[in-house]
């Protein structure tokens, strides 16, 4: 099958399932909740505020009208108003996801330069301490609460040795970059801002540590067993004897031969990282879409939690998208 | 005499199977990892069972004279914010983990297992459309959709497991509909179809038993997932409530006093990656006992 089909394919089963999606959402805010305005506004509120939230918020309508209403707003990006923040709920996602983006990009790179290292050094040296000391590096990693590893992180390095900052994306008195991408790092650099970069990078190392530990077990794991699948292979007993220095052997074949699998292991990393993002953005008090969903929820904010779950889910389809079509040109056989 | 030849004849059928089960109890006990994983499981099923044996304190009295003390003999793992001991909190709590395992286990297979033997096994249409339901569910970051419904149900501790078990089914449906798929072409089913069986028979008595034990490896692995989802969600305030003793909530309390008194967030955390290891040390020692390559 030609690579061209196989991504409309992929791009129309994708189509198909964002509109489960989009059902799953509707499907929660709209009817598990048995009586969300009177949930929202306490049991004791008079009934003309009731009505009028009622109206507010369109549960008075059918069902069916809902439905129709929450699908076309959605296709263009148009989840209502949100009643915590009385902002259109994309304008809020515009402001909170880069912050969000920002934290699993880093958390990304750490967890893939960890997972890589330890990875080939306990292939290389397998049974050897170092792939001892990986291993239980790693499942240690997996095993904490991302919120708790956070907490000591932060009473650690901020409370009692006061190295590195604690809350927030800035300093208190330092103003934002310019906004363009929304991403501090990316923006102060644009604008040749080195302050705001420094702070913003000091402020980002903790939360993306803590969240980039608990990706690297799975990078380590996937990198060590395929190094060593492939350096069974005779190939790689051809370019030692051939006299390949060990480091030539290892980098040039070993290496890139065993790196299909770790992509894919990367590309569905980058799920968990954003569930991570939840707890990590809450924990470290990063104004980011994790946190905002997470407020939303707690305050029965019905068209944020919508629309930025369905928003969530659309960036988790479209990174697990990107790594299948990735795929596919890595390796011929997945075309199918 | 006719008796005794056919217990032995009845242990000689079982032999390969004793025999397997030794090779596997060789391979566990060469296996450190897993031992430290089997200990640490076993203790805890243990002090769920016994919790109440095993400290004086009632988890949820409060005696606001002692509060905030820092660990001693008589609080080991000190006090919090209304004199409650953190330790017999810690050990009432592990029964609350233990009835989030077994309770969203028990769903969330059910439900899992089902719809991958039925996609499995009918195929056409129907597997179409579970799957693709499969693959909507699998659309979402797990936690995030937990979070949601966990919310709109409203946040106690029994809705958080129906949370979880609805979004914790999906790896057990893709496995099972697998196993199915593989288990319906082979030439015994097709002699019990043509012997009249029913679906219904064929899929329950026939298909399960032959596709269940891949789908059992998984769950001892997502175990420890469970616990740590269910402590987010305690965390994050979606989960049990105060002063429910359920580890995340602990977290969560603990966190206003976390500078001066850090043991009220620091142990009932150690407890939850200490079971969440126990749990992932196991699975890795189960995956590596399973594993052909490594078996003989």
């Amino acid at each position: 099958m030609n690579i061209w089909s196989y991504i409309i394919k992929r791009l129309f089963l994708m189509v198909i399932v964002l509109f489960g999606v989009a059902c799953i959402v509707f499907f929660i805010a709209h009817v598990i909740p048995a009586d969300p305005v009177t949930a929202l506004l306490g049991g004791n509120a008079p009934d003309e505020v009731i009505e009028r939230m009622e109206e507010k918020l369109g549960y008075n309508r059918p069902l069916i009208v809902q439905f129709g209403d929450f699908m076309s707003g959605a296709v263009v990006g148009d989840f209502g108003e949100s009643l915590r923040t009385n902002n259109p709920v994309i304008e809020d996602i515009n402001t909170y996801f880069p912050a969000t983006l920002e934290l699993t990009i880093f958390a990304m790179l750490i967890a893939i330069t960890l997972g890589l290292i330890l990875g080939i050094l306990s292939a290389v040296h397998r049974n050897k301490w170092i792939d001892h000391f990986s291993r239980i590096f790693s499942i240690i990693g997996v095993s904490m609460p991302v919120f708790w590893t956070g907490l000591l992180l932060l009473l650690l390095f901020y409370y009692k040795l006061d190295w590195l900052p604690g809350a927030g994306r800035l300093g208190f008195f330092t103003t934002p970059p310019e906004q363009i991408t929304g991403m501090y790092l990316v923006d102060s650099l644009i604008t040749g801002n080195w302050s705001a970069f420094k702070e913003a990078l000091l402020h980002l190392l903790l939360p993306a540590f803590c969240l980039g530990y608990l990706a690297t077990a799975s990078i380590a794991r996937t990198t060590r067993s395929s190094m060593l699948d492939v350096m069974k292979q005779e190939f790689i007993t051809t370019a030692k004897a051939k006299g390949l220095s060990k480091r030539v052997v290892i980098n040039r074949h070993a290496l890139k031969n065993s790196l299909i699998p770790t992509v894919t292991i990367i590309g569905l990393t980058f799920g968990s990282l954003l569930e991570g993002a939840v707890l990590t953005e809450t924990v470290f008090s990063i104004p980011g879409l994790g946190r905002y969903i997470t407020a939303g929820l707690l305050a029965l904010d019905y068209n944020s939690v919508m629309g930025g779950t369905l928003y969530i889910a659309f960036v988790y389809s479209l990174a697990n998208l990107i790594v299948d079509i990735l795929y596919a040109f890595l390796d011929p056989r997945m075309r199918t | 005499m006719a008796k005794k030849t056919a217990k032995a004849g009845w242990l000689e059928l079982m032999k390969p199977y004793f025999e397997d089960m030794k090779h596997t109890l060789y391979l566990w006990r060469r296996n450190p990892l897993a031992i430290i994983g089997t200990v640490i499981i076993a203790t805890f099923v243990f002090v769920a069972i016994f919790a109440p044996l095993l400290t004086p304190y009632n988890p949820n009295a409060q005696e606001l004279e002692i509060k905030l003390q820092a660990p001693s003999w008589e609080h080991p793992f000190g006090t919090d914010q209304f004199g409650r001991d953190i330790l017999a909190r810690i050990l009432y709590g592990s029964r609350i983990a233990m009835q989030i395992i077994i309770i969203v286990t028990l769903i969330s297979g059910l439900l899992g297992v089902s719809v991958g033997i039925i996609a499995g096994y009918f195929g056409g249409a129907l597997d179409d459309i579970l799957m693709r339901v499969t693959d909507m569910f699998l659309a979402f970051p797990r936690l995030v959709l937990a979070m949601a419904f966990a919310a709109m149900l409203g946040p106690n501790l029994a809705n958080m497991i129906i949370a979880i078990s609805l979004v914790n089914w999906t790896p057990y449906a893709r496995i099972a509909r697998a196993e199915a798929l593989r288990e319906k072409g082979k030439p015994y089913v097709e002699s019990i179809k043509s012997m009249g069986a029913s679906n219904f028979r064929i899929l329950f008595s026939h298909i399960l038993p032959m596709s269940i034990s891949p789908v059992l490896v998984q769950i001892t692995l997502r175990m420890g997932t469970i616990i740590i989802t269910a402590a987010s969600l305690g965390f994050l305030g979606l989960g049990a409530q105060p002063p429910s003793p359920e580890w995340g909530v602990m977290v969560s309390d603990g966190r206003t006093f976390l500078i001066d008194q850090w043991w009220i967030s620091t142990f009932p955390g150690i407890a939850i990656a200490l079971i969440v290891l126990g749990f992932n040390l196991l699975g890795d020692g189960i995956r590596d006992m399973l594993d052909p390559r490594l078996r003989r």
